[in-house]
């Protein structure tokens, strides 16, 4: 299976992308070992996801993956964020070849990752907000 | 198409015109089956006669030492399974290297589920193994060694002539998987003191299928495709006649021009590594910079990743390879580049571009100018870039 014309475009124009300075919350998943890195920066205002922007160290599907989860919550509460799983995103993508289902799992760890950070940051409680795992990502 | 640049000749090439001119006839009228006794036939199996004498031609072989197989995969099975085997009650000892193909990796692994003792030689930085540490390895039960010829992902060239005199001395059979060297550079089975070499024909301009394994004469070579009596009883399956004519044709073309063509690539070579290295900081070459292969340039960028790299190639009409987990369809980025001593990320971000009798200066120029800003976007989104 190949890429959509949907993930193509997210990879040759990708959205949100860069870094947000005094972020809310930062959350980074994946290693150097399997080539996806995925770093994600929220600036949270109350409870909506004002803004998001990423950096991803990965193939194509990581890239798409990360810019179409990005458009998924900008502009969305945190509710509604934590319910972009990586199923939202392969929907939203068009479908993923599945040797890069993994990649549209680290997008979903990396929105989880920095929602995290943010309710530690604040000493906060987010209901369906668990730490990162251990293991930051398994192909599948 | 004009726009397309291709520059993955070590995936595969292009057929030749003439290749694919000399094929047509078994294609179309000529289709007669070679065992078969009247002129039809006839005129099939002189066809394939014509081919192994090319084939020998172009390798300083003999005819009868050579066997036309469906690829280069089946030839390096071949070779080493049925050596194993063959030669079991002297030895279970194989020695090969941990850059090999797939072919002959997955072939020793099979073998070493199966009773036998393989060593993976290492390489050094630039891909090399060390000669000392080949005759360490060797031991009284050794019974054979395989080392490839020429890397197909770093290009390197191993010291075939000097593995294949230890070899020799030692009395232990010397296979060679040179299916990226055959008509690129030299190949010379007596000089090389080879016993069996694989070889395939469309990484030389030939078709895909058609593979060959030469088998020195005196070799115990047990078959290992059963049924007829086809190439004297030790490849078995009625012959793709077509496919054995285009391998004849194309590797006799190759070897009359290699002396000419091998120049001319290998400057083209030159120019894109010094040409990226020069115009893309934090990069560098994979491999040897001389002792490899004419067409080949294998060059990793710091903080990038590899398909991203060929995606952004194949939107500006550039074919390329990389040595990323993403392109190889497995966890790990390639093999090779691990054994060189090369960090994950530096593996992954790596890009192959092989160059070949079709390619132009103008090519290589337009793979100069377009790499330098694809990389630069990728950094400017990469979180491990400073």
């Amino acid at each position: 299976m190949e890429y959509t014309e949907k993930v193509m475009d997210h990879f040759a124009n990708p959205r949100n992308v860069g870094e947000i300075e005094n972020a809310s919350g930062i959350g980074e998943v994946g290693n150097a070992q399997c080539g996806d890195i995925m770093k994600i920066f929220l600036d949270i205002d109350g409870d909506v996801v004002k803004d998001v922007k990423f950096k991803t160290f990965g193939c194509g599907a990581a890239v798409a993956s990360s810019s179409a989860a990005t458009e998924m919550i900008k502009g969305k509460t945190i509710k509604e964020a934590l319910n972009v799983t990586n199923k939202a995103v392969v929907e939203d993508l068009g479908g993923l070849p599945p040797a890069k289902l993994h990649c549209s799992v680290l997008a979903q760890e990396a929105i989880m990752a920095a929602l995290w950070d943010y309710s530690q940051k604040n000493g906060i409680t987010i209901e369906g907000v668990r730490p990162p795992r251990a293991e930051d990502h398994h192909h599948e | 198409m004009s726009d397309f640049i291709y520059f993955d000749n070590a995936a595969t090439t292009k057929v030749r015109d003439e290749v694919f001119e000399a094929m047509a006839p078994f294609l179309k009228d000529a289709y007669g089956n070679p065992s078969s006794v009247y002129k039809l036939g006839r005129e099939a199996k002189n066809a394939i006669e014509k081919a192994r004498e090319q084939t020998a031609a172009a390798i300083g072989a003999k005819p009868a030492e050579i066997f036309f197989t469906g690829s280069g995969t089946e030839s390096d099975n071949w070779a080493i399974i049925s050596a194993a085997f063959a030669n079991k009650d002297k030895g279970n000892h194989i020695i090969t290297s941990n850059i090999e193909h797939h072919a002959v990796l997955h072939s020793c692994e099979y073998l070493s589920k199966n009773g036998f003792d393989i060593t993976y030689l290492p390489v050094d930085s630039s891909g090399i193994i060390k000669i000392s540490d080949l005759k360490a390895a060797i031991r009284p039960e050794t019974i054979l060694i395989s080392i490839m010829y020429a890397n197909n992902e770093i290009g390197t060239i191993q010291p075939i002539a000097e593995i294949g005199a230890i070899a020799g001395a030692n009395n232990i059979l010397f296979h060679t998987d040179a299916v990226q060297a055959v008509g690129h550079v030299p190949v010379n089975v007596v000089k090389d003191c080879v016993d069996l070499l694989t070889l395939s024909a469309h990484k030389f301009h030939g078709p895909k299928g058609a593979g060959a394994l030469y088998v020195r004469s005196g070799v115990k070579l047990p078959s290992f495709i059963h049924g007829g009596g086809q190439e004297k009883g030790r490849r078995a399956g009625t012959e793709n006649v077509a496919g054995i004519v285009g391998l004849g044709c194309a590797i006799e073309l190759i070897t009359r021009e290699m002396a000419g063509e091998s120049v001319r690539v290998r400057k083209l070579r030159d120019k894109i590594i010094d040409g990226i290295l020069e115009s893309v900081p934090n990069s560098q070459l994979n491999g040897h910079r001389d002792k490899r292969l004419p067409g080949n340039a294998n060059i990793s960028f710091d903080y990038v990743e590899g398909e991203s790299i060929l995606l952004m190639l194949d939107m500006k009409g550039i074919a390329a390879s990389s040595g990323s987990a993403c392109t190889s369809g497995s966890l790990n980025p390639s093999h090779v580049l691990m054994a060189l001593g090369l960090p994950h990320e530096k593996a992954h971000g790596s890009l192959r571009v092989s160059a070949g009798r079709y390619n132009t200066d103008e090519d290589a120029d337009k793979l100069i100018a377009e790499i330098g800003p694809i990389v630069n976007k990728l950094r400017a989104m990469s979180p491990l870039a400073k």
